[in-house]
């Protein structure tokens, strides 16, 4: 079943293009990865996903993404909430400089979702534990989420992310600032966090989006190459460009 | 003369630089490996010129006017002069030799003048003489000594090592200077005034010490409340805190309009502008005070059947809350705009709206820098004198009522030392008091923002 579906997506920088017509659906409970070179706009497709590119002045976005057959780029689409319906966790970890209970309440705070105390406190356990922190932190959740590991801070950030329980879960990149042992729990996570969440994982591993993915796009200069199982994309690409960057030929 | 000898000085290491330098591509040419980069040899040689100068230089100085007196008073030993008498009648040789000299010259005087001149004559070639013949001498030496594998980087490196340790030796020399004029004299004052009357007196009644007459002995009873300092301190913090009052909020708020809000474009001009009301002089804030605000005040509470003094704390300390605001928009605008992007965007992903996201992340992780900037702020409120002199007024009353006139510490200062001083006096005295109150007061509120923005860096790093 398709969840997202992004339709002739152009984006710019000033009056510099930086995608290029980009078409691409995104299935339901699956994780779809997008890989590519450095600079190749896979994380500017994934940020225009949850609109965070909005933050960016000089950027515009064309072209239509319908999440649930509703047009995000519409103008009646409210920011706040789609946020609230897709969830981020980027690159380098970046917890707040608050209590670990905090970082987690946050976005239920926000969009007041909890409506006491003690419900906030099973959302945070429950988010904690669908994050696998669980067991780490619970004696120290009012201690600054800072203090963490970086492997836990990430895991952290995944908890705060899933704590308003988001349809689709984006990830820029979460594993390129942890060691590999961090990076095997994160990536056992996100096979976990499937069942409930759509998925959208940029990765430079190719690697690891062999391993977490079902489905996968090439991106290259703007354009999205290829996409389609990640099986086929990996074993028989259709494409000479794929096939050059999945063997390590460029990139 | 001594211009001259400088310039000749100085001259000699440029040239001493040049064949240092010269040496050292002598040495290259012959296919050698030099230690070091051949300035670095110019650079040697420089020194070994400076050193034996400044050394001989500062001796002279030190040295030259007592041997020099003590050589024209040689005269006059055994003839039972005091010394006060003979200090006397040194300095009217040398005003003699100046010949700035305009009461009765005796033959013995004269005969000393003319010993003067030819000492200080006969001190200023020898200085030329050995100056010049050490600076010769060490570079001589210096020069011999470099060959090819002569350590020249080192020395030179510590030179500058030295060189800056002793600028930043001399501003905390200063500074431990002024500390301790402030110390002997407050001594001197609570020797007089018991320190209990001072912090704890409600009467500052300084003018009452003017009133007596020098000839009479100094009684510490008739001070009894002239120098409680309750109400000044009471009158500083009070207009410190109306000054905040006004502060605080439009500077933070600016700040953070700055910081979030604003365009580039905006920004790139509003700041500026911000940052002009810290260039204004303190004098013409005082002026705008007391003759635009001051009155304005008056007017505006007489219409509406209040009592306004012409020169209220309200009005001097508003118009100081208006010099402070660019200290703290722009030392939180700064904060703010250092508190990583990543915060802000780990917050707008989770759906929270820009409000949210300064008032729950982006204030609570930069409010130690704001708190530090904050407290620069009062110290500089505390320590503000001008506005206060001009609007506020000089009697210092023990009141709340911002509608009155107050006085400040630094005000009072002002008071006590304009004109002609008595020193040795407590009126004097209690300045010196009064500013190493000052002193501690912002000296304590400056450690306490240090330590607050010390531990600000470590928050999210």
């Amino acid at each position: 079943m398709i969840k997202i579906k992004a339709k002739d997506v152009d984006v710019f920088y000033g009056k510099k293009q930086a995608l290029f017509n980009i078409s691409l659906d995104i299935e339901e409970n699956q994780v779809t990865a997008l890989i590519g070179p450095s600079g190749c706009g896979k994380s500017t497709f994934l940020r225009c996903l949850n609109r965070m590119n909005d933050v960016i002045d000089i950027c515009s976005v064309k072209g239509e993404i319908l999440i649930n057959d509703f047009n995000i780029n519409d103008k009646s689409c409210d920011v706040v909430r789609l946020r609230e319906k897709i969830g981020m966790v980027f690159q380098k970890p970046n917890p707040f400089p608050k209590t670990l209970y905090e970082n987690v309440s946050y976005g239920p705070t926000i969009h007041g979702i909890a409506q006491s105390k003690q419900e906030m406190d099973e959302i945070v356990e429950t988010s904690l534990k669908k994050a696998a922190l669980w067991e780490e932190v619970k004696d120290r959740l009012h201690e600054p989420g800072t203090g963490l590991s970086g492997g836990q801070q990430q895991r952290l950030c995944i908890a705060r992310a899933i704590s308003v329980r988001p349809e689709v879960i984006l990830m820029d990149e979460p594993c390129s600032a942890l060691d590999p042992i961090a990076t095997a729990q994160i990536e056992e996570l996100i096979d976990e966090l499937k069942k409930e969440h759509t998925i959208i994982i940029v990765t430079h591993s190719m690697a690891q989006a062999a391993r977490v993915s079902q489905n996968t796009g090439f991106f290259h200069l703007g354009q999205l190459i290829e996409h389609g199982s990640t099986d086929k994309i990996f074993k028989n690409p259709d494409n000479k460009k794929t096939q050059d960057y999945i063997t390590g030929r460029f990139g | 003369m001594n211009l001259i000898l400088f310039t000749f000085i100085v001259l000699l290491g440029f040239t001493s630089y040049y064949f240092g330098r010269k040496k050292a591509y002598t040495i290259q040419s012959t296919k050698k490996r030099l230690t070091a980069l051949p300035q670095f040899y110019g650079y040697y040689l420089a020194i070994w010129c400076a050193i034996p100068a400044f050394i001989i230089f500062s001796l002279w100085a030190i040295f030259e006017p007592t041997i020099v007196k003590l050589l024209v008073l040689s005269d006059y030993s055994n003839q039972g002069y005091l010394d006060d008498e003979l200090n006397l009648i040194y300095e009217k040789t040398k005003a003699l030799s100046r010949g700035q000299f305009t009461g009765e010259i005796t033959p013995f005087i004269e005969a000393s003048a003319e010993k003067y001149l030819s000492l200080r004559s006969i001190a200023q070639s020898s200085k030329v003489v050995i100056v010049l013949s050490a600076i010769i001498a060490s570079v001589a030496y210096a020069y011999k000594r470099i060959s090819s594998n002569s350590r020249t980087r080192e020395p030179v490196e510590k030179f500058l090592n030295a060189v800056l340790f002793t600028a930043s030796l001399a501003a905390i020399l200063t500074t431990v200077g002024i500390v301790f004029s402030l110390i002997f004299q407050t001594i001197d004052f609570f020797k007089v005034i018991p320190l209990f009357d001072f912090v704890f007196g409600t009467h500052w009644y300084p003018a009452k010490a003017f009133v007596r007459d020098s000839s009479e002995a100094l009684d510490p009873s008739m001070y009894s409340d002239t120098f409680g300092a309750v109400p000044i301190f009471a009158g500083t913090f009070f207009i410190a805190f109306i000054a905040m009052c006004v502060a605080i909020p439009i500077g933070l708020m600016s700040g953070i309009y700055l910081a979030e809000y604003a365009s580039s474009k905006v920004r790139q001009y509003a700041k500026p502008l911000i940052e002009i009301l810290a260039g204004i002089p303190t004098v013409v804030y005082g002026f705008f005070a007391a003759l635009t605000v001051g009155p304005f005040l008056k007017e505006l509470g007489t219409s509406m059947g209040l009592e306004v003094s012409a020169e209220s704390a309200l009005a001097a300390g508003g118009v100081m809350g208006i010099m402070i605001i660019p200290f703290i928009s722009s030392l939180s605008d700064d904060v703010i705009t250092s508190v990583p992007q990543s915060l802000r965007d780990g917050s707008y992903a989770m759906g929270a709206t820009k409000s949210e996201t300064i008032k729950r992340v982006i204030f609570p992780a930069a409010l130690p820098g704001i708190v530090g900037s904050i407290l620069l702020g009062v110290s500089r409120a505390i320590g503000e004198t001008m506005i206060v002199v001009m609007a506020s007024g000089l009697a210092a009353n023990l009141t709340l009522n911002p509608l009155e006139s107050t006085s400040t510490i630094t005000a009072q200062i002002v008071v006590i030392l304009i004109g002609d001083q008595a020193f040795g006096d407590p009126k004097t005295q209690a300045a010196f008091a009064l500013g190493m109150s000052l002193f501690l007061v912002t000296l304590c509120l400056n450690i306490v923002a240090l330590r607050v923005v010390k531990k600000y860096r470590e928050k999210y790093e």
